[in-house]
């Protein structure tokens, strides 16, 4: 029996091994899950994470990005850049439909444009530099800048850009449109239904505009809202596709082990999330520099990351991750130094004022990381006062900057320009906004680099100006970086090929298929 | 007092509760001045199983911290939060139980009916809603578990204050004269208190589970350790490490157990029936 068991183990991996050579079989439903239940499935309207993971394969953008975060052909099929760098055309694929058959054309994407300058507060802010938009015939879209702009080609990304349909949304109220229930796209798959609380099907586009894809004829996104239920789920074979961040991290190494599973850490290159603590630096002992930098020396992120999170990520060294652009590690080191921590405290002349401290309330991973910073912040002599909290009630204090210290992890969307500047320049200094220059960093040298950054040319120059903005922030700790995150995805193994891009299982079950 | 002590002793699960009681509140108060170890502290590698290092007996939970030392300290939370609603519970429900038995007719309805309004929501989900609405704090669950705890005080006092308000010797000092007043705190509730003694023990054990509910819920003190709290934070790793939930879970079951058999040992040697036998 054993010794079957052990044959077919040997046999399954093999396949496993042999699979990236094989052709993709047609038809099959994949279960996955999806956590936690979106708010929403209409990109333009919400862009939480769980919706950008089911709708990115409803709706489409017009470039997809590669592991390496360089653009692919999506609605667009081709490009040009004019020499200047200030002119983008975009060539649209022909014979695009939406799911109700109504052609896709460039009038769309006008629509969009103009939609999501109003709806998506990342599109506007990436679309700043564009001058003007204008569609020369059905297949073709120039976009006119004002000046150069770098990161411009990274902006396209479905959930940064998403297509939706100018005949459905034109001349009524986009926030209430019956439309958003059942979201059309062009999409390689199409909404069924929403059992809320339950699941969410997609079914396949048999128009899809790329012939003979999507090889999956469904998908049913599980919603499980206890985090051991959702290991269980896929232990007994419920579920064939964890997502990165399903199951609490001390389940990663155990149901990784599981046979004829299946892990990648890929697919996360385009978000490369980032985790930090924002520290007040209005008032309070954290509106001392001195006092954040010891923070810095004061926590152990090595040992955050091999217990809290097994092993998985990289410890920060600064605003930008190691798989962004322009990042550089030459800057000032803070590595766990507790000695260090208490000199600059006491230099700082901090005597033990209560500082508050509220975790990010999104499950078990958060809060044990929180309560072994405490004892890491009292080891120095910081006292700290917890603050519980829930999703809600987070998002208003930090919006209303009613906190010491707090915990978040940001997408930094592979270019400084477009997901690191936001949090540390002062136009950036909204109350009221979560995910923005929260802890009210205010320098005007840092502002003036990162304006500088996002239009220079060329690239050397950019990487110039984006090395003195990491050195000087990586100086002054305005938050206290803690770990790039990784989020990895686990699978049954008969799942191929869905974690093919930079944005992984968001855009992935296009070319996904089931090896049965 | 004498003959009380001799009935008490004399059940056998009286004894063993008290006894466990006594170790509690010893823990409680003597534990960290004996372990100074803050159960926060990372003290060894994450998930090291019990009864492997004597420096950390009873193994240590996800992030390295120490099982036992975490039993210590929780003792403190769940004893104080315990008696303290307890307490709360007694200060509101004592008074206004005494004057609906006293004065009865709309007095006594209309303090029966804003009982009842407390009676008719259940008291988990209410103590729930309090806590997630006041922010979690030792304040807020205090002040949550008194809240939902003191409605079977207010009908217990009220009942026992209509059989008393009768008798003679309570009519006797309506005849003297006395004030409402000194006659229920004086003449009836001296004489009533008994059964409150045995509900107040048991009142005891319920807000102890309760407390530990709320924080196995993530509704507790964040700044305090507590059992609950220890329970929920290690339910997730059963699987991995049975040990950082059976412990403290234990330690739950022991305390109420504990506080129970004292609740009934009490209503033993306080019941004039039984003791009289005993005599």
């Amino acid at each position: 029996m054993l010794k079957h068991f052990l044959l077919g183990l040997a046999l399954t991996s093999s396949l496993c091994t042999a699979a990236l050579a094989q052709e993709p079989k047609m038809g099959g439903t994949i279960n996955a899950v999806i956590q936690p239940e979106p708010p929403g499935l209409m990109l333009a309207l919400v862009q939480n994470g769980p919706t950008q993971m089911v709708s990115g394969n409803i709706y489409e953008g017009l470039l997809r990005y590669s592991k390496k975060l360089e653009p692919l052909p999506g609605l667009a099929e081709s490009w040009t850049v004019s020499p200047d760098a200030k002119t983008y055309t975009f060539k649209l694929k022909p014979g695009v439909t939406w799911h109700d058959g109504k052609p896709f054309t460039s009038a769309d994407v006008l629509f969009s444009v103009e939609t999501l300058r109003v709806t998506h507060a990342r599109a506007r802010g990436n679309l700043v530099q564009v001058d003007k938009v204008e569609a020369p015939d059905d297949l073709t879209v120039v976009f006119t800048l004002k000046q150069p702009f770098g990161p411009f080609l990274g902006i396209f990304e479905v959930g940064s850009m998403p297509m939706i349909p100018k005949h459905i949304y034109e001349g009524s109220d986009i926030k209430t449109n019956a439309a958003n229930n059942a979201p059309i796209g062009t999409g390689p798959f199409m909404f069924k239904e929403w059992k809320k609380g339950s699941f969410i099907q997609l079914v396949k586009n048999p128009n899809y505009h790329i012939k003979g894809k999507p090889y999956i004829d469904s998908i049913y996104w599980q919603i499980i809202p206890d985090a051991a239920a959702r290991s269980v789920a896929y232990e007994t074979g419920k579920v064939d596709v964890l997502p990165g961040g399903s199951i609490e991290n001390f389940d990663v190494p155990r149901v990784s082990k599981l046979p004829n599973t299946c892990v990648t850490g890929e697919g996360w290159e385009f978000f490369s999330p980032l985790a930090w603590m924002w520290l007040n630096n209005r008032q309070g002992p954290t509106a001392n520099k001195l006092v954040r930098q010891a923070i810095m020396y004061a926590i152990d992120r090595e040992f955050a990351r091999d217990v809290i999170w097994n092993g998985l990520g990289k410890v920060a060294t600064g605003p930008s991750a190691s798989t962004i652009k322009y990042y550089t590690d030459d800057v000032r080191k803070y590595p766990y130094d507790p000695a260090k921590a208490k000199a600059l405290l006491k230099e700082a002349g901090y005597k033990g004022e209560k500082i508050r401290m509220m975790p990010l309330p999104y499950g078990e991973t958060w809060l044990r990381w929180a309560e072994a910073i405490k004892q890491n912040l009292n080891d120095v002599g910081i006292t700290i006062e917890t603050v519980a909290t829930d999703v809600p009630g987070y998002n208003q204090k930090i919006g209303e900057w009613d906190f010491d210290i707090s915990y978040s992890y940001l997408y930094q969307y592979g270019d400084p320009a477009l997901g690191v500047g936001r949090n540390y320049v002062s136009s950036q200094i909204v109350k009221g906004q979560q995910f923005n220059n929260v802890e009210g960093y205010s320098n005007p040298e840092i502002d003036q680099l990162f304006a500088d950054g996002a239009v220079a040319t060329p690239d050397s120059k950019r990487k110039e100006i984006y090395d003195k903005a990491q050195k000087i922030l990586v100086e002054d700790v305005p938050v206290a970086w803690m770990l790039e995150l990784q989020f990895p995805t686990i699978m049954n193994c008969k799942v191929k090929n869905l974690i093919t891009t930079g944005i992984g299982v968001n855009d992935g079950f296009r070319d996904a298929w089931i090896d049965k | 007092m004498k003959a009380f002590w001799k009935s008490m002793l004399r059940h056998p699960g009286g004894v063993i509760g008290l006894v466990i009681l006594f170790i509690t509140i010893f823990i409680a108060i003597f534990g960290p001045t004996i372990f100074p170890t803050s159960p926060w502290r990372m003290v060894q590698r994450p998930f090291l199983p019990p009864f492997t290092n004597p420096a950390v007996l009873l193994g240590t939970d996800a992030l390295g911290r120490d099982v036992f030392a975490g039993i210590i300290y929780g003792a403190r939370v769940s004893l104080l939060v315990g008696m303290v609603s307890t307490l709360v519970a007694l200060i509101v429900g004592v008074p206004l139980g005494a004057t609906a038995g006293y004065f009865g007719g709309r007095v006594d309805d209309a303090l029966m009916r804003f009982t009842e309004f407390f009676q008719t929501i259940p008291s988990f989900p209410l103590a729930i809603v309090l806590v997630a609405i006041l922010q979690p704090s030792i304040y807020s669950i205090v002040a949550s578990i008194g809240i939902v705890s003191w409605p079977p005080v207010a009908r217990l006092v009220r009942a026992e204050v209509l059989s008393l308000r009768t008798r003679e010797y309570v009519q006797a000092a309506i005849v003297t004269g006395q004030s409402n007043s000194w006659i229920i705190w004086r003449e009836i509730l001296p004489n009533a208190l008994s059964p409150v003694i045995v509900l107040a023990s048991l009142m005891v054990a319920t807000a102890i589970l309760l407390e530990s509910s709320l924080s196995f819920l993530g509704l507790g003190d964040p700044n305090m350790i507590s059992w609950g709290y220890m329970v929920g934070a290690g339910r997730t790793v059963i699987r991995q490490a049975w040990w950082i939930t059976v412990f403290p879970g234990v330690a739950i079951l022991l305390a109420v157990l504990a506080m129970n058999l004292v609740g009934e040992g009490l209503n033993d040697a306080l019941n004039p029936r039984l003791a009289k036998g005993s005599r």
